[in-house]
């Protein structure tokens, strides 16, 4: 066999090999073909085998030129399967496509819902446990004593007929009744610990008011009693400020005092936030005014303090309170406080 | 309150715009609840003006364009259009000019309508909110006066009235006298006194009147009367009239009116009675006897009381105090008056009457407060009762109402001017002020002169005792007033809240939350973790509800006075509650959910306690596609896992007879060892489910939050695992439906020994190859040892140890 002759040949099987490169048209077929030309038993191997029968120098050309085949098929076969492998994965991507949209209704569709009231207190808490408060908890039927008397309201004294209280039945009248407030929680606490006494009393009140949008015979307090040395109005107001400002996560919200009454601070004080629908502006929210009434605050009375086992002459405090529900329904532009005990899930699931 | 600015301005030279006012009064705790412009105080730019020409509007049908002026035989303006059809060429009309801003807030401004030009418009008497009017353009009587603002047009006194909300503690602010005093003070201007320099002219005697008399102390302690005689029934004078409406009060006659114009002035109400009609020209006070009768002004006739047994005291009072009301009597001891509420029927001053005995008294407020509310009967009078008038105003009160009634009656004579004391003159009230704790309470920087000053204006004359001690005269009209911090709230006021510096305290004490207040967080995420919503329903419910729901209504905590019957319960547990949510949501065609409520319930009081056994419970009551007993099971082992609360401290016991649940699909769940109920779980009762038209499996768990907490837990500590590899061994044990899973997982384990880390039921099969009664338990116990690798004779020995525990239970390998 000549060198050119081999070369004719090779040149032959090349163009042989390519061909049925080219002609297998997925992974498996090019491995028959791999097999059939590159294989123990296929042309390109016995054109290897023949050199050994031949003398150095032929087996030297030889030898080259074979290599050169072999690389050059090889590179080939290569390209052809990246070519193949790429186009099968095509095929089985498309295979595989999915509507993302086709998403049937199950049980587990996500997390269930905090009520707005959970929220709204934790949030709250959660203010407060920054400013190195506690959380206090109490029971909502209490003694005539716990909810009204060490509240400096003596039997009798007309600002008790400004809370409608329920009354429960049994024992004496009139003595244990649901609680109007959560202002019996600053007696407990102040019962339970000594000064200095950073608290907030969250709970469920009750008032024997009729049911309408804005008023419900059940609704939720947070009370707040702080007792240390040299407690001001002036701190009264900063904290009404400071968790004005974290709880809307704004700082353009100013707040206010008016003078008040209450039986158990003194002075008194009732707290107002600038609208935060308008900023201030007025809107039908605030009737107008740019000011929402949020609650009631004061001086702790000496008398309080005196019925919670804390000396007034040694320690001051502020306390106050207000809606849980009135400051969600402010926040969260709930329209009717009913809302919020019916349960329905169109609302529960909101938040 | 309703405070008219032209009655302000007679006691006080104010100057404030009404914006500047309104602000001055909320800074004082006088709220401004509303402002209202009365007699057209809000109609400035309205002019009185004579329609010219009326032209059609060449691009509507119902609007047509006119042509006024403001002159007689004057220029005339740019037109206006107009869509009110009732007027004619010359007919004179009022005339919002441009600029002007009507009453409803809206500006008029030139503007195209239709592609004409408006500029101005004609008004109608609603659009100036004169009259509820709205036939069309107000048509002027033909001799208006053109150009005139259309105030003087119809000769309105223009007015702002300010409703002021008074707070129980401020008595003197019931009262134009007191109103005026504390503004004054805010504002730095003078106030005057309608009841300083007061004396009556023309004062004699009648000897033969008997003398008036008080046997109730307790009800009042200061009677005032005088006899007035020689007057008639007429209207007041318009002054008297125009400043009662805008009181907020109807005007009657001269006499009622008075009464009526001094209580506003001064804060003191009195009574009137016709003195021909009083037996005896005489009157008492005492408390009224249980049953008697009277029919007051108003027609009604009343049924006093002293009270009787088992009645509530609403305000703490016991219920004899509570329902105690005062009378006044005449010199028959007939009542004749309900002591400060009403007077009465009988005795009314009318059309005949010429001789009056006016009644001034002070009485107990409590004792006011108590009987207008239980009488349901409120009045200007009551309010004012209630808060406590000031005693020191009688006399003046006496002479103002004589003064007005001689404008209607200048030939009056006034006879017995008498002022009955039943205890004696009270002293005045003296309270030694600090200023040292004055600033430390309001976080100011004052000293005693400032003090003193800001509180002075409004009748605390202090006195400085030495440096930093002053002792303050309490004015007679601040009955509220005892205590030094009482004052101090005065000096606050008048140094104003929004003047004090604000300070954020700082707490020593780290904020953090308890055990209870961290598991209570915990166990609400883990339920929301698990797609259930929370919900919070009400603590009242009905005890038809509790029949409903299968849990009986006996020893149940009631309330005595519930809104309505239906809701008089206080609920015993949770389970009313989500009923109603589980009805109201599958109303709205949402039945599917699944949901959770912590809330406190109640139960009769503990032995020696009197206050009701209150307890925080959670439930969850589920009721998805495929939930059952089972799935609130799942639900209850995920809480007890969460809190770390030791598995074996949980003992579940079915029970056939938990009210409102499912008999044979429900247990209760109590502590091991001690039987301490926890709670239950199960589904609820399918006859409760029907009775609420729900028509769904409810898996349903209840449990005492707190007594689950208290069982034992995993402690902060981590129990060592092993590094050794561990083993499975399984089997499938054909057991009869009498014995529970639990218990041969319970057995297997016990058998298994230290060497079982788990044992966890796989699959359960019902049907063929097993038989009837019975069904196939496929468990699987995780093998591990703590010091080694585990052998072949491990597995063997624990393995044969379980089929022999299982054949204990009946149950053989399949």
């Amino acid at each position: 066999m000549t060198d050119v002759s081999l070369e004719i040949e090779l040149a032959s099987l090349q163009a042989e090999v390519k061909a049925a490169i080219g002609a297998a048209t997925s992974p498996d077929e090019l491995k028959v073909v791999e097999i059939a030309h590159f294989g123990k038993t296929s042309r390109l191997t016995e054109f290897n085998k023949a050199l050994g029968t031949m003398d150095a120098e032929a087996r030297k050309l030889a030898g080259a030129l074979i290599n050169a085949t072999r690389a050059s098929l090889t590179a080939t076969l290569s390209d052809r399967r990246t070519v193949l492998l790429a186009a099968a994965r095509r095929v089985q991507l498309e295979a595989e496509r999915m509507d993302l949209t086709e998403l049937v209704a199950g049980p587990d569709d996500g997390p269930g819902h905090l009520h707005l009231i959970t929220r709204t207190t934790q949030d709250l808490e959660d203010i407060f446990l920054g400013m190195g408060f506690q959380v206090f908890e109490g029971p909502e039927v209490e003694t005539d004593w716990y909810n009204f008397e060490a509240l400096n309201f003596p039997p009798g004294h007309p600002a008790r007929t400004m809370h409608d209280t329920f009354q429960v039945d049994g024992g004496i009248p009139g003595d244990v009744v649901m609680r109007t407030h959560t202002s019996p929680m600053q007696i407990r606490v102040m019962q339970s610990m000594q000064p200095p006494i950073y608290a907030v009393m969250p709970g469920r009140c009750y008032r024997r008011d009729t049911p309408d949008a804005r008023h419900l015979p059940i609704f939720h307090q947070i009370e707040a009693l702080v007792i240390d040395k040299n407690i001001s109005m002036g701190h009264l107001a900063g904290t009404i400020d400071a968790f004005i400002a974290a709880y809307f996560g704004r700082d353009d919200l100013k707040t206010r005092l008016r003078p008040g009454f209450f039986p158990f601070t003194e002075p008194s004080a009732e707290f107002d936030i600038t609208c935060p629908f308008c900023g201030g502006s007025g809107c039908r929210v605030c009737s107008q005014t740019g000011w929402i009434e949020l609650g009631g605050c004061g001086m702790v009375h000496p008398n309080v303090l005196k019925a919670g086992g804390i000396d007034p002459e040694e320690w001051t405090g502020f306390a106050w309170g207000f809606g849980i529900d009135r400051l969600a329904m402010n926040r969260h532009n709930l329209g009717d406080l009913r809302d919020l005990l019916d349960n329905d899930i169109r609302l529960l699931r909101q938040f | 309150m309703r405070v008219s600015l032209s009655w302000l301005r007679e006691l006080v030279p104010v100057t404030q715009s009404v914006e500047e006012l309104t602000a001055a009064f909320d800074s004082l705790g006088l709220v401004v609840e509303g402002v209202e412009h009365v007699g057209g105080a809000n109609l400035t730019g309205i002019i009185t003006a004579e329609v010219v020409a009326i032209r059609p509007h060449p691009n509507a049908d119902k609007i047509r364009l006119v042509d006024v002026r403001t002159v007689t035989d004057g220029e005339v303006l740019p037109q206006i259009a107009c869509g009110a059809w009732n007027f004619n060429v010359g007919d004179r009309i009022p005339l919002a000019t441009l600029g002007t801003t009507m009453p409803n807030g809206m500006k008029i401004e030139a503007r195209k309508l239709r592609g004409e030009m408006s500029n101005g418009m004609l008004c109608s008497a609603r659009e100036l909110e004169l009259s509820d009017d709205h036939d069309g353009i107000w048509i002027l009587p033909s001799d208006t006066p053109l150009g005139l603002p259309i105030v003087e047009a119809l000769g309105l006194k223009p007015d702002v009235v300010f409703d002021l909300s008074v707070e129980a503690n401020r008595p003197d602010a019931m009262s134009m006298r007191g109103v005026a005093r504390d503004l004054a003070a805010k504002l730095g201007l003078p106030a005057k006194d309608p009841a300083a320099d007061l004396y009556i002219k023309g004062l004699y005697d009648t000897p033969n009147r008997s003398v008036d008399t008080v046997t109730a102390g307790d009800l009042c302690d200061r009677l005032t009367t005088t006899i007035i005689e020689g007057v008639r029934i007429v209207d007041s004078p318009q002054w008297v009239q125009d400043r009662l409406v805008m009181a907020g009060m109807r005007p009657i006659s001269n006499l009622v009116d008075a009464s009526n114009y001094v209580m506003f002035e001064l804060g003191i109400p009195s009574h009137a009675f016709d003195l021909d009609k009083l037996a005896g020209e005489c009157i008492g006070v005492r408390w009224a006897v249980d049953g008697e009768q009277i029919v007051t002004l108003d027609g009604q006739t009343r049924t006093l009381s002293v009270g009787s047994a088992g009645a509530v005291g609403i305000d703490g009072a016991t219920p004899n105090e509570h329902l105690r009301d005062g009378v006044v009597v005449d010199g028959n001891d007939v009542p004749v008056a309900i002591a400060g509420v009403m007077g009465g029927h009988e005795t009314e001053v009318t059309s005949a009457t010429t001789r009056l005995l006016l009644e001034i008294a002070h009485w107990s407020p409590m004792a006011i407060a108590r009987s207008s509310k239980r009488l349901n009967l409120r009045s200007e009078a009551s309010a004012r009762f209630e808060r406590n008038t000031d005693e020191q105003a009688s006399s003046p009160a006496a002479i103002r109402f004589i003064e007005i009634c001689r404008e209607t009656c200048p030939d009056l004579r006034v006879a017995n001017f008498d002022s009955f004391y039943s205890a004696g003159v009270p002293a005045a009230r003296v309270v030694r002020v600090r200023t040292e704790r004055t600033n430390l309470l309001l976080g100011t920087n004052l000293d005693d002169a400032t003090v003193a000053s800001l509180i002075a204006p409004i009748g605390f004359n202090s006195t400085l005792v030495s440096p930093g001690q002053l002792d303050v005269t309490i004015p007679s009209w601040r009955t509220d007033c005892e205590l030094e911090v009482n004052v101090i709230e005065e000096v606050g006021r008048h140094f104003g809240y929004d003047n004090i510096k604000r300070v954020v305290p700082l707490s020593p004490t780290v904020g953090r939350l308890t055990q209870t207040q961290k598991d209570r967080r915990l166990v609400r995420s883990i339920l929301v973790g698990q797609g259930l919503d929370e919900v919070w329903t009400p603590t009242m419910i009905g005890d038809v509800e509790l029949t409903d729901a299968g849990v009986g209504t006996d020893r149940t905590v009631r309330l005595s006075n519930p809104l309505v019957i239906e809701e008089a319960v206080m609920r015993p547990g949770l389970l009313v509650g989500a009923l109603r949510v589980l009805r109201h949501n599958s109303n709205h065609r949402n039945p599917a959910i699944r949901m959770f409520e912590l809330g406190h319930v109640f139960g009769p009081p503990r032995p020696r306690q009197i206050v009701p056994y209150e307890r925080e419970y959670l439930s969850v009551a589920l009721a998805g596609d495929g939930d059952d007993a089972l799935s609130a099971r799942r639900v209850f082992n995920s809480i007890v896992s969460a809190l770390g609360v030791v598995p074996s401290a949980v003992l579940i016991e079915p029970d056939d007879s938990i009210a409102g649940m499912h008999p044979t699909r429900s247990a209760r769940i109590v502590g091991a060892g001690t039987g301490f109920p926890i709670g239950a779980f199960g589904e609820i009762d399918p006859d409760v489910l029907t009775k609420w038209g729900i028509d769904r499996r409810v898996g349903w768990l209840t449990f005492d939050l707190g007594n689950l907490c208290n069982l034992p837990r995993r402690g902060p500590h981590l129990e060592a695992f092993s590094k050794y590899p561990s083993s499975d061994v399984d089997f499938a044990f054909v057991t009869r439906n009498v014995v529970a899973a639990g218990a041969l997982i319970g057995a297997l384990r016990e058998a298994a020994g230290d060497l079982c880390e788990t044992v966890s039921l796989f699959d359960v099969y019902r049907g063929k190859g097993v038989v009837d009664g019975s069904r196939s338990l496929a468990v699987r116990l995780r093998l591990v040892a703590s010091d080694r690798t585990l052998t072949d004779a491990d597995q063997l020995g624990v393995r044969e140890r379980c089929i022999a525990a299982a054949a204990v239970l009946g149950a053989a390998l399949r």
